[in-house]
């Protein structure tokens, strides 16, 4: 009984990630629209897209990891839905959450781009493989102000578990970002890579790289890629409200604080341009490095 | 139940209808119809709000553009490219080169009638058809694909010999995959 609960939880957390995300993703194209004076297409347009894309063929073979990598990414982001809690204490199923999972999360979040790396290397296409040297490029530099900042809110409040950090949150009353707002600060610029979107969409640039380490797949391939990549949006967003902005205790405040997480990177990349390589690695390696080590220093010393 | 012939067309309906309202245009400009092509999807016609939008590989690709002229040796690359998209797929012809060669009607270097290498759906004529027209031949293609009509690509496996000897009366020296489908 209680093994078909959690695969119903399991499932009931994956469709809704998926919603969210997609819904997301829809939303995201029409607010470009509106800021570039046009009218756009409606939400709901990436199901459609997702939709269409199941019912097309898909007769391209370039080996076996080609079919591996889209694989690898929708696990990656699957495993790291199931270890992010959703909602406050016990509001949603309860999934894979355990002490220690801040660090897994770590590790699980770049298994699928190197998946993707592998699979879209045996392609032999070389945008692919250009997109995936910038794409690991850019990993390396976002990773170092993600990494630091959550050291430091480990450090601070001695607990690799994201459960705990919420419940210190939740008991205390006073949310991360201001009780460790450096941290925040770090975490928010690495945001910025996380998302891919300009200046920092150096990855899937199409006009330059014809989209990129995706740009051997269509179809299914592309919609298993699509689907992972709504879903990772909101592990994402999930976890900066969990970590930073004291989760949520209903699907409502969820819905309504991710979405104003998302709004930093998508208005930021709106208004920008794109960036090179070795200027966005110089960026992450600038100041949000500065702010994660003032907040390990933050969280050692005050 | 699953093979049912009904089940299939209330399938059909609805597959029909996302890929009516999801076109993804390859972004591959073969002659001089490709400028109209950013006023089309920029802030003052937004092809986007019909679902349009630019694919940068073939392999993610629902429609190609043959806008304008067709030299001789871009239409090995334009064959390449159109087997190398998936199915269900449609062809633009873009211009009047396309339809009759136009101005180029007795160039030593340019094919006149684009129907004998690729099957085209639709056709937009002028030169250059401006983006109102551009939109209203995608929303004649959407039209076809709503009832099932544009299958360009189906006429194209059916008589693939045809269209072979064509294109290879064209480009003397053929190094190309066969495709077997």
């Amino acid at each position: 009984m209680e093994l078909i609960l959690n695969i119903l939880g399991a499932i009931a957390t994956i469709v809704l990630a998926f919603t969210v995300g997609m819904s997301y993703g829809g939303i995201v194209r029409k607010i470009t629209a509106r800021v570039h004076n046009r009218m756009g297409p409606p939400w709901y347009q990436n199901f459609i897209d997702a939709f269409k894309l199941a019912g097309k063929t898909t007769a391209i073979n370039h080996g076996i990891m080609q079919h591996f990598g889209p694989a690898f990414i929708m696990v990656s982001s699957i495993v790291s839905l199931m270890i992010v809690p959703v909602l406050n204490g016990g509001g949603w199923f309860e999934n894979l959450n355990f002490g220690g999972d801040l660090i897994f999360l770590l590790y699980i979040m770049v298994f699928g781009p190197l998946g993707m790396a592998l699979g879209a290397g045996q392609t032999g296409n070389p945008n692919s493989a250009i997109g995936i040297t910038r794409g690991l490029s850019q990993m390396v530099g976002f990773e170092i102000p993600w990494v630091m900042a959550l050291v430091a809110l480990m450090v601070q409040f001695d607990t690799t578990s994201i459960v705990d950090i919420m419940r210190i949150q939740n008991e205390s009353g006073t949310w991360m970002m201001f009780s460790s707002p450096f941290a925040f600060i770090a975490a928010v610029m690495a945001m910025l890579g996380m998302f891919r979107y300009s200046p920092f969409d150096i990855v899937g640039a199409p006009t330059e790289l014809a989209s990129g380490p995706v740009s051997e797949n269509g179809g299914k391939y592309l919609l298993t890629m699509m689907s992972s990549g709504s879903i990772f949006a909101f592990v994402k967003l999930t976890l900066y409200v969990d970590l930073f902005m004291g989760g949520a205790d209903n699907l409502i405040i969820l819905v309504l604080k991710t979405f104003a997480l998302y709004m930093i990177p998508v208005l930021y990349g709106i208004v920008s341009p794109r960036y090179r390589t070795e200027q966005s690695i110089r960026f992450f390696w600038g100041w949000p490095t500065f702010f994660g080590l003032l907040a390990i220093l933050y969280a050692v010393f005050v | 139940m699953i093979n049912d012939k009904n089940s299939q067309k209330i399938v059909d309906i609805l597959q029909n209808w996302a890929r009516k309202h999801s076109l993804f245009v390859l972004a591959y400009g073969t002659g001089c119809g490709a400028i109209e092509i950013p006023p089309t999807m920029t802030s003052r016609y937004d092809a986007e709000r019909f679902g349009i939008r630019g694919a940068a590989t073939p392999r993610q690709a629902d429609v190609l553009l043959i806008t304008g002229y067709l030299t001789t040796k871009t239409l090995k690359r334009v064959i390449r490219v159109y087997e190398q998209m998936q199915d269900p797929k449609y062809v633009i012809g873009f211009g009047s080169c396309t339809i009759n060669g136009g101005m180029y009607y007795d160039s030593y270097n340019t094919i006149k009638v684009l129907d004998k290498y690729l099957p085209v759906d639709v056709y937009i004529n002028g030169c250059m058809p401006r983006p109102e027209s551009v939109i209203s031949g995608i929303v004649k293609l959407q039209s076809l694909i709503a009832e099932g009509k544009a299958n360009g690509a189906a006429k194209y496996k059916e008589n693939l010999d045809w269209y072979r000897a064509n294109q290879k009366k064209i480009i003397p020296n053929w190094v190309m995959p066969e495709y077997n489908w």
